[in-house]
C-alpha cells in the first residue's frame, strides 16, 4: 500500500516532464489551427478537420506502426515501400480477377511477413535495423516495379464502395471508412502499449535493452513483434492508400518513411526509444496534415514550403526534447 | 597442406575478399551475358567502354561515400547528403544560368565557390546539431534531409534549370588524358582523404572518437571538433558530387538530384566493411562498395530490366553482404561446421603449444 502510494506520488511528480513534448505538439496544433481560422473563413468548417483525417488516414496507420518500432529504439525504413507494394499487389491481383476478400487477405499477409523476416534478421544476426529495413525498402520497391512499370487502376466493386462511402451526412460533414479503420488501429495500438505485457516490454526494451534482458523480458520476441506490427500497419496503410487513390502505382509513397518518422518525432516519441505515446503520433500526423492544409489554403505558397516547414518543426521539437532533457544520446 | 589452408584462410578472411568476389562475379556475369562488356576502345582520343562508364558514373557515389565513411566511423550517419547534392547543384546552375557568358571559366568557378560555401554552412549546421547540441545523428541530419529538398526546390523555384556551360559540363563529362575527368576528381578526393586520415593521426583520432567519444574526450581528444569536421567534410564531398550529377545532365532538378544517394552511400560504406557502429573505417572498401553498386545498376540497365527493379537486386546484395559480415551469422555458420569434424579443433591446440 505504502509503496503503491509512493510510486504514484513519484509518477505524478514526473508526469508533466514526460508529457511536455506531447503537450507542446498539442499547443502547436491548436495555434496552427487558430492561425488558419483567423486567416481563412472556410478554415473553421468542421469538414476541414475531417478532410485532414481523410487525406492522412493511411499515414496515421503507418505512423502508429512506426511508433512501436521507434519506442524499442529501432527504425523501419521500409514502410513507404511496403505501403506501395501492398497497394500495387492488390491492384494487380484485382486486375487478374481474384475475389476482393482473397486479395485483402493476401495483401494483409505480405507486410507482416516481410516485417517478421526483417525482425528475425535484426535479432538473430545482429544486423542494424537501419540496414535491414533499408534492404526491405529496396526489396519492396523493386517488387512494385517488377509487377508493373505503370499505374494499375482498381475497378473492383468492393474497393470503389470503400473509397466512396461517406459516413455522416453526405451533404454536410462526412468521413471515409478509412478514417474509421485508422481510428480502430490507433485504439488497438494505444491499448496494446498501455495495458498489455507486450506494450510494457516495448517500453522496457527501448528504455534499456540490457536491463530488460537481465530482467528476463523476451527481448527477441518483442523486437521481432514490433517489426511485424510495423509491417502489418504498413500493409493496412497500403490498403487504405489503395482505397484513397483507387490504383496501385510503382512510385507512390516514395519518401513516406520520412514523413512518418517526422510525424512520430513531432509527436514527442524519443528516437532512442523508451518514451512516447500513440496519442502523440496522432497529433504529429495532424500537425503535418494541418501544415499541408494551411499551405493549400494560402495558395501563394508552393508545395516545397511544406518540406521546409516540416524540417523546421522537426528541429524545434528535437531541440525541445533535448532541452527538457529527456534521455537523448 | 596446412600452409595452403592457412593462405586460403588469410585470403578469404581479408575484409576486401567478399566485396571483391562480388564485383568479379558481377563483371563475369555481365561478360557472359554480353561478350563485349569488358572491351575498351579509343575514339577521338577518349577511351570508351562499359568499364569506363562504370568508373565515370560511380564517381559521384564514391565522393559521397567517402564523406559518409568518415561520418559513420565517428559513430554517426549523414542522411542529408542527397539534399546537399541537390542544393549545391541548384545554386551552381542558378548562378550560371543568370550570367550572360555561361562559358566563362570565372563564372563557373564563382558558382562552384558559392555552392561550396553553402555546403560548408550546411555541413556546419549538421555538425553543430550533432557535436554541440548533442542530437542523435540520424535525426539531426534528417532535418536537413527533409528541409533540404524544399530548399533546393526553393532555389530553383520548382523548375528544372537548364544551363549551357562548357566548363561546368566538363565536371561531369569532360576528359583528361583519355579518361573522364570525373574519375580524376573522385580519385583526387580519395587520395586526399586517405592521405589525411592514414598519413596523419587524424584517422586514428576519428576511429577513437567513433569507438567511444567520451573516452576519447577524457584522453584529451576534442571529440566534438572531430565529429563537427566529419560532417563538414561529408557536406563538401556531397556538394562536389552534386556538381557532377548536375553537370552530367546540364540541368538542376531540386527533386531528382541525389535522390536516394544517401542510401547508396551508406550501402557502399557497409559493403566496404565499415561497421555502422563506428570506430573503424576502410576507405578502399568504401570505393569498392561504390563500384559494386554502380556495376549493379549498369548491369541492370544493360540487361534491359527497368531501372527501378535494380532496387530488388540491391536488396539481395545488401542482405548477402550484411549476412556474410555479421559476426552472429558467421558464428552460427562456423559452429555448425566445427561440429561435424570435432578433431580439427583439438588438433589445432597442440600445434600451437609446440613452438611455445
Amino acid at each position: 500500500m505504502t509503496t503503491g502510494s509512493l510510486t504514484a506520488g513519484r509518477a505524478r511528480f514526473r508526469l508533466p516532464r514526460r508529457q511536455i513534448p506531447v503537450l507542446a505538439t498539442l499547443v502547436l496544433l491548436l495555434v496552427m489551427y487558430g492561425i488558419g481560422v483567423s486567416q481563412y473563413q472556410a478554415f473553421s468548417n468542421v469538414q476541414v478537420i475531417f478532410n485532414v483525417f481523410i487525406d492522412n488516414s493511411f499515414l496515421l496507420v503507418v505512423a502508429v506502426g512506426m511508433t512501436f518500432v521507434i519506442l524499442t529504439g529501432g527504425i523501419d525504413l521500409s514502410v513507404g515501400s511496403v505501403v506501395a507494394m501492398t497497394a500495387m499487389v492488390s491492384a494487380w491481383l484485382l486486375q487478374e480477377g481474384l475475389p476482393a476478400a482473397l486479395v485483402l487477405v493476401i495483401a494483409l499477409l505480405i507486410g507482416p511477413t516481410l516485417g517478421l523476416l526483417m525482425g528475425c534478421a535484426i535479432h538473430f544476426f545482429e544486423i542494424q535495423p537501419f540496414i535491414v529495413t533499408l534492404a526491405g525498402m529496396f526489396f519492396a520497391r523493386g517488387m512494385c516495379t517488377l509487377i508493373s512499370g505503370a499505374s494499375i487502376p482498381i475497378t473492383d466493386g468492393f474497393w470503389t464502395r470503400m473509397s466512396q462511402e461517406r459516413i455522416g451526412n453526405p451533404q454536410g460533414n462526412f468521413v471515409s471508412i478509412s478514417v474509421l479503420i485508422a481510428f480502430v488501429v490507433v485504439a488497438i495500438a494505444a491499448y496494446t502499449l498501455a495495458y498489455t505485457r507486450l506494450g510494457r516490454n516495448v517500453y522496457a526494451i527501448g528504455g534499456n535493452s540490457q536491463s530488460a534482458l537481465l530482467m528476463g523480458l523476451p527481448l527477441g520476441r518483442t523486437r521481432i513483434a514490433v517489426y511485424t506490427i510495423s509491417g502489418l500497419c504498413s500493409a493496412i496503410g497500403g490498403i487504405l492508400l489503395s482505397f484513397y487513390t483507387l490504383s496501385g502505382a510503382p512510385l507512390i509513397a516514395v519518401g513516406m518513411e520520412l514523413d512518418v518518422i517526422a510525424a512520430v518525432v513531432i509527436g514527442g516519441t524519443v528516437l532512442t526509444g523508451g518514451a512516447g505515446y500513440v496519442f502523440g503520433t496522432v497529433l504529429g500526423v495532424l500537425v503535418l496534415g494541418v501544415i499541408q492544409t494551411l499551405i493549400t489554403f494560402d495558395g501563394s505558397l508552393n508545395s516545397w514550403w511544406t518540406k521546409i516547414v516540416i524540417g523546421g518543426l522537426l528541429f524545434a521539437f528535437i531541440l525541445l526534447q533535448r532541452l527538457i532533457g529527456i534521455r537523448y544520446k | 597442406m596446412n600452409d595452403t589452408m592457412g593462405r586460403y584462410r588469410t585470403v578469404v578472411g581479408h575484409r576486401l575478399f567478399w566485396p571483391t568476389a562480388v564485383l568479379v562475379v558481377m563483371l563475369a556475369a555481365n561478360t557472359i551475358y554480353r561478350p563485349g562488356f569488358l572491351s575498351i576502345e579509343l575514339k577521338d582520343g577518349h577511351l570508351y567502354g562499359s568499364p569506363i562508364d562504370i568508373l565515370r558514373l560511380s564517381a559521384p557515389l564514391i565522393l559521397v561515400a567517402l564523406g559518409m565513411t568518415l561520418v559513420i566511423s565517428t559513430g554517426g550517419i549523414d542522411l542529408s547528403v542527397g539534399s546537399v547534392c541537390a542544393i549545391s547543384g541548384a545554386i551552381a546552375c542558378m548562378y550560371i544560368s543568370k550570367q550572360t557568358d555561361q562559358n566563362s571559366l570565372a563564372v563557373v568557378l564563382t558558382a562552384l565557390a558559392m555552392a561550396l560555401g553553402v555546403a560548408l554552412v550546411l555541413g556546419a549546421w549538421n555538425g553543430v546539431l550533432v557535436a554541440v547540441i548533442g542530437i542523435q545523428p540520424i535525426i539531426a541530419t534528417l532535418i536537413l534531409m527533409v528541409a533540404g529538398r524544399g530548399l533546393a526546390q526553393l532555389i530553383t523555384q520548382g523548375q528544372i534549370i537548364t544551363i549551357n556551360s562548357e566548363p561546368f559540363r566538363a565536371i561531369g563529362l569532360g576528359h583528361l588524358l583519355t579518361l573522364p575527368l570525373a574519375i580524376f576528381i573522385a580519385l583526387a578526393a580519395a587520395l586526399l582523404v586517405a592521405a589525411f586520415t592514414r598519413r596523419t593521426a587524424l584517422g586514428m583520432i576519428v576511429e577513437s572518437v567513433g569507438g567511444n567519444a567520451e573516452a576519447s574526450r577524457l584522453a584529451g581528444i576534442r571529440s566534438g571538433r572531430v565529429i563537427f569536421l566529419a560532417y563538414v567534410l561529408s557536406a563538401v564531398c556531397a556538394a562536389v558530387a552534386g556538381f557532377m550529377m548536375t553537370a552530367n545532365v546540364s540541368s538542376a532538378d531540386g527533386n531528382a538530384v541525389g535522390l536516394w544517394v544517401e542510401l547508396d552511400a551508406i550501402l557502399a560504406v557497409v559493403i566496404g566493411g565499415t561497421s555502422l557502429a563506428g570506430g573503424r573505417f576502410f576507405l578502399s572498401g568504401t570505393i569498392l562498395g561504390a563500384l559494386i553498386i554502380q556495376t549493379l545498376t549498369t548491369s541492370v540497365y544493360a540487361m534491359n530490366i527497368s531501372p527501378q527493379t535494380s532496387l530488388l537486386f540491391k536488396a539481395v546484395v545488401v542482405i548477402a553482404v550484411c549476412l556474410i559480415q555479421a559476426p552472429a551469422f558467421r558464428a552460427r555458420f562456423t559452429r555448425r561446421r566445427r561440429n561435424t569434424p570435432p578433431p580439427a579443433a583439438i588438433a589445432d591446440k597442440p600445434k600451437e603449444q609446440v613452438p611455445a
